[in-house]
């Protein structure tokens, strides 16, 4: 309280006119009135600016035939959407990209649950087991990507290695539509099971040990308490977990760019375009080949879209499977 | 972007923690109820939980251990069957051909350039606003946090055409500033500084600070920064994190590779028609190996953040 002391010691000494106090006291509540505002304007302008600006600003792009090379921007309505809509190729990027999707979501999120069921328990050495299951979180989506292209490569693979020596056959990853969509989700999954167990491990523990206790005595085993008492008890976390996973699943970008090679080949997402996702597709129109900004913006907002819906449907669902059980 | 974006969501959801069904404890015989418990209690994880969990390290760190066996190793070698599981001998060799083949040092200045900029600006700006929000009154205070909250879930990735015009405009493209300028804040440091200063700061200690004619900014600078300490650790080490890790925007916005960041630099690298795979895992290493160490040190940190963004709200 140093500066108190230093604050009160001079008016304290010698009294002040009248105007003077008028003039601080004038000043005390501008600084009351208007601090508050002052603090959170950056916030609101910086975020204003590089965040909610491009975001709705795409949507006028989004209607115009606009290309960072020409100047002429020609107003078209909807006739990026309507081109898009009928591009067999956009078709195909949404396809692959709720594959992967599901494929990289479902599995994840029960395996989050299952570890942090796991966590529960009083195990010894809590932290590092913590620590051991975040660590893949901490790597780069670059760098994951680039590991595991490596470990699902078609002939020098550790993953191939070990299905041949356990009687299977080699498999060309990248080149299937199924398998690709595998080896993609794969990555997704070993990055973000470990984050998603840390979060429903803090939810669980807040769930009250007279719950267990009852189930218990009622002769519940601990699978039966995860799904009978725990997954009911921690269900706005889960809808939350899916739905962070939908929207970040609906981006994905790196890891398909990377394992077709990160050249054209990665653009494309395949040589057929067999795994080629939205945001991949958003970035072959809008930067790989002449800059269609009107028609890439138009991706980004039917992205927009799509991610709305499937958030909702998430949440639709999710809170089905609750009032079943 | 992203993995902010992650830990934030998991912060609402939870919000009724309190109110959940099933607080009100089970009408119960004592006598049983007290046994039960202490069985409870007593229930030690069994040797299958702990394989479990040795299983699950496993598959957490092999993938990066193996990324460092072929960062050891001679191209040639990885051609073997079966392929080599331990490391060699050539790691300093590869290391030196990074650095010959990509500007790799430069681009390691350039991530902690970015990096440290974003991180220190969304730790202040954060905690200022977080200030505003949990202890000033002003008008309109409700309606504006409900909108950093609902920020919090928008894919602002989804603007990157419009951000990338504007680049333009400034003249920024192909420069650090593009990548810095919007890091500088985000809604979740935002959310996060809010919920913890709510409950770290009395609300008598601001009110006797300004009995003495503290002003806001004062308290501000004298009270609330270091009471904010700890929550600045945690957002700081996240947001580092996914400020170092950020790649699809750097990749759009520099082009020439002495303003690459460490993760454009590791993907032009991939990116060749012939990857040398010894050479690309190398790299992968050096730009994860920072990370490692940050995790190291502050990864209980980490851990703290992400689970206290589950329960609070």
């Amino acid at each position: 309280m140093t500066l108190a002391a230093k604050e009160t010691a001079a008016p304290a000494a010698r009294p002040s006119p009248a105007s003077r106090s008028r003039r601080q006291h004038r000043r005390y509540r501008l600084d009351l009135k208007a601090s508050p505002y002052l603090y959170i304007t950056p916030f609101f302008a910086l975020f204003a600016v590089f965040g909610l600006f491009p975001l709705a600003f795409t949507a006028w792009v989004s209607t115009h035939e606009w290309s960072l090379l020409s100047d002429d921007h020609v107003f078209v309505g909807f006739g990026n959407y309507r081109t898009l809509l009928s591009d067999p190729y956009f078709w195909n990027a949404l396809g692959n990209t709720l594959s992967i999707l599901v494929l990289a979501t479902v599995p994840q999120l029960l395996a989050a649950l299952l570890l942090a069921h796991l966590l529960t328990q009083r195990l010894r050495g809590q932290t590092f087991w913590r620590m051991g299951m975040l660590l893949p979180n901490v790597a780069s989506v670059v760098a994951v990507a680039v590991i595991f292209s490596q470990l699902f490569g078609r002939d020098f693979g550790l993953v191939n290695w070990v299905l041949e020596s356990l009687g299977a056959g080699r498999i060309d990853w990248q080149a299937g539509s199924a398998t690709s969509h595998i080896a993609i989700a794969a990555m997704v999954a070993w990055k973000w099971t470990g984050y998603n167990a840390l979060i429903y491990l803090a939810a669980m523990q807040a769930v009250p040990r007279e719950v267990y206790e009852a189930a218990h005595l009622d002769g519940a085993s601990r699978m039966q308490q995860l799904f009978l008492v725990t997954v009911p008890m921690i269900r706005p976390t889960i809808v939350f977990t899916a739905i962070v996973s939908t929207i970040y699943g609906l981006q994905v970008f790196a890891e398909p760019q990377l394992f077709g090679g990160g050249g054209p080949n990665g653009v494309t997402g395949g040589a057929s375009r067999q795994f080629q996702t939205l945001t991949l597709y958003l970035y072959e129109h809008g930067f790989n080949r002449g800059f269609e900004f009107g028609y890439a913006s138009a991706v980004a907002w039917t992205m927009f879209a799509v991610i709305v819906v499937v958030a909702v449907l998430n949440y639709l669902f999710i809170r089905r499977i609750r009032s079943d059980s | 972007m992203t993995s902010t974006a992650r830990a934030t969501a998991s912060a609402a959801p939870s919000s009724p923690g309190s109110r959940r069904p099933g607080r009100t404890a089970l009408p119960g015989r004592p006598g049983r109820r007290a046994r039960a418990q202490l069985r409870l209690l007593r229930e030690q994880p069994g040797r299958l939980a702990y394989l479990t969990l040795v299983a699950v390290l496993f598959f957490s760190g092999f993938p990066l251990y193996y990324s460092f066996v072929v960062a050891s190793k001679d191209n040639s070698a990885l051609a073997q069957i079966p392929p080599p599981v331990l490391p060699g001998a050539n790691l300093v060799e590869n290391v030196e051909r990074v650095f010959a083949t990509v500007p790799f040092g430069t681009a390691l200045v350039n991530s902690v350039l970015v990096s440290g900029a974003v991180t220190a600006s969304v730790v202040f700006f954060s905690t200022l606003a977080g200030f505003a929000f949990a202890k000033l009154k002003f008008k309109g205070a409700k309606v504006l946090l409900v909108t950093v909250v609902a920020t919090m879930m928008v894919p602002v990735q989804l603007g990157v055409i419009p951000l990338y015009m504007l680049m333009v405009e400034l003249e920024w493209t192909d420069t650090l500033w593009a990548v810095i300028a919007p890091g500088l804040v985000n809604a979740f440091g935002v959310f996060f500084m809010t919920q913890y200063l709510r409950g770290a700061l009395p609300g008598s200690l601001i009110e006797a600070a300004r009995v003495d004619g503290a002003s806001t900014f004062r308290i501000f600078w004298q009270i609330v920064m270091p009471t904010a300490r700890p929550a600045a650790v945690v957002l700081g080490v996240l947001t580092f994190l996914t400020a170092w890790n950020d790649y699809f925007w750097p990749l759009l916005v520099l082009s020439s590779p002495d303003q690459y960041t460490v993760q454009v630099a590791l993907s032009s690298l991939s990116g060749g028609y012939v990857t040398d795979q010894s050479l690309v895992l190398t790299a992968t290493m050096l730009a994860t190996l920072p990370l490692l160490a940050v995790f190291a040190l502050l990864g209980k940190y980490m851990i703290s953040g992400i689970m206290q963004g589950a329960v609070k709200g």
